[in-house]
C-alpha cells in the first residue's frame, strides 16, 4: 500500500500543479500566442501525469484483486493519453496559424518572422 | 469511492476549468476564446480519466478517448474557419 500510494500522490501533485499553472497562464499572459504557449504545454504535461497515476492505480489494483476490469482501466487510459498527445500540438499549431492569418498580431513583439516570410512569398 | 485522492485532484483541476471558461467568455478576440475552449477540452479529458479512477468506472475513460478525438476535430474546424478557408 505504502509506496504505491506515495507514487500515485506524487503523480497527482505534479498533475494538479501543472494544470493550475496552465490555467493561470490563461489569465496572466498578454496576448493569444503566449496564452496558447502556456496553456497547451502545461496542460498536456499535467495530463500525462494524471494518466500515469491512473495506470499505476489500475495495475496495482489488478495485482491485488486480479480483476481484469483494472487492466482495462490502465490500457484505456493509456490509449486516451496517446490520443491526447497526438491531437493537442496539432490543434495548437492550427489555432496559432489561424490567429495570425485572421489579423491578430503579437502584443509586444519586435520581430515578426512569419509575417516577413508570408510577405516574401506571396507579394 | 475506493480512491478519494483522485477525486480531490479532479476537484482542484475543475477550478482550472472554471478559469478557462472565464477566458472563453471574456476573451478580447476570437482566437482567445478558441484557446480557452481548447484548454477546457484538455482539462475535461484529464478530469474524466481521474473521475473514472475515483468512482471505479471504466466507461468514463472510454468517453475521455472519444472526447479527445472529437474536440480535436472541432478545434481544427474552427481554426480553418478563422483563417478563411484552406490556405
Amino acid at each position: 500500500m505504502s509506496w504505491v500510494y506515495y507514487t500515485i500522490c506524487t503523480f497527482l501533485t505534479i498533475n494538479v500543479i501543472f494544470n493550475m499553472l496552465g490555467s493561470i497562464a490563461l489569465i496572466r499572459f498578454p496576448d493569444v500566442y503566449t496564452r496558447l504557449h502556456g496553456a497547451t504545454k502545461c496542460t498536456t504535461f499535467g495530463t500525462i501525469f494524471a494518466v500515469l497515476a491512473v495506470m499505476t492505480h489500475g495495475l496495482y489494483r489488478l495485482h491485488v484483486t486480479g480483476d481484469p476490469k483494472y487492466l482495462q482501466m490502465a490500457l484505456h487510459s493509456f490509449v486516451a493519453l496517446i490520443a491526447l498527445l497526438l491531437t493537442n500540438p496539432v490543434g495548437a499549431h492550427a489555432i496559432a496559424k489561424a490567429a495570425h492569418l485572421s489579423g491578430v498580431k503579437p502584443a509586444k513583439a519586435v520581430v515578426d518572422a512569419y509575417e516577413e516570410k508570408l510577405g516574401g512569398e506571396e507579394e | 469511492m475506493i480512491a478519494p485522492e483522485f477525486f480531490y485532484a479532479a476537484l482542484v483541476i475543475a477550478i482550472g476549468g472554471l478559469i478557462s471558461v472565464f477566458r472563453a467568455i471574456a476573451g478580447p478576440t476570437v482566437p482567445d476564446r478558441v484557446v480557452g475552449v481548447d484548454t477546457l477540452n484538455t482539462i475535461v479529458v484529464a478530469l474524466m480519466v481521474l473521475l473514472g479512477a475515483a468512482y471505479d468506472r471504466t466507461i468514463y475513460i472510454d468517453i475521455a478517448i472519444v472526447y479527445a478525438l472529437l474536440s480535436f476535430i472541432g478545434t481544427l474546424i474552427i481554426a480553418r474557419y478563422l483563417q478563411g478557408g484552406l490556405r
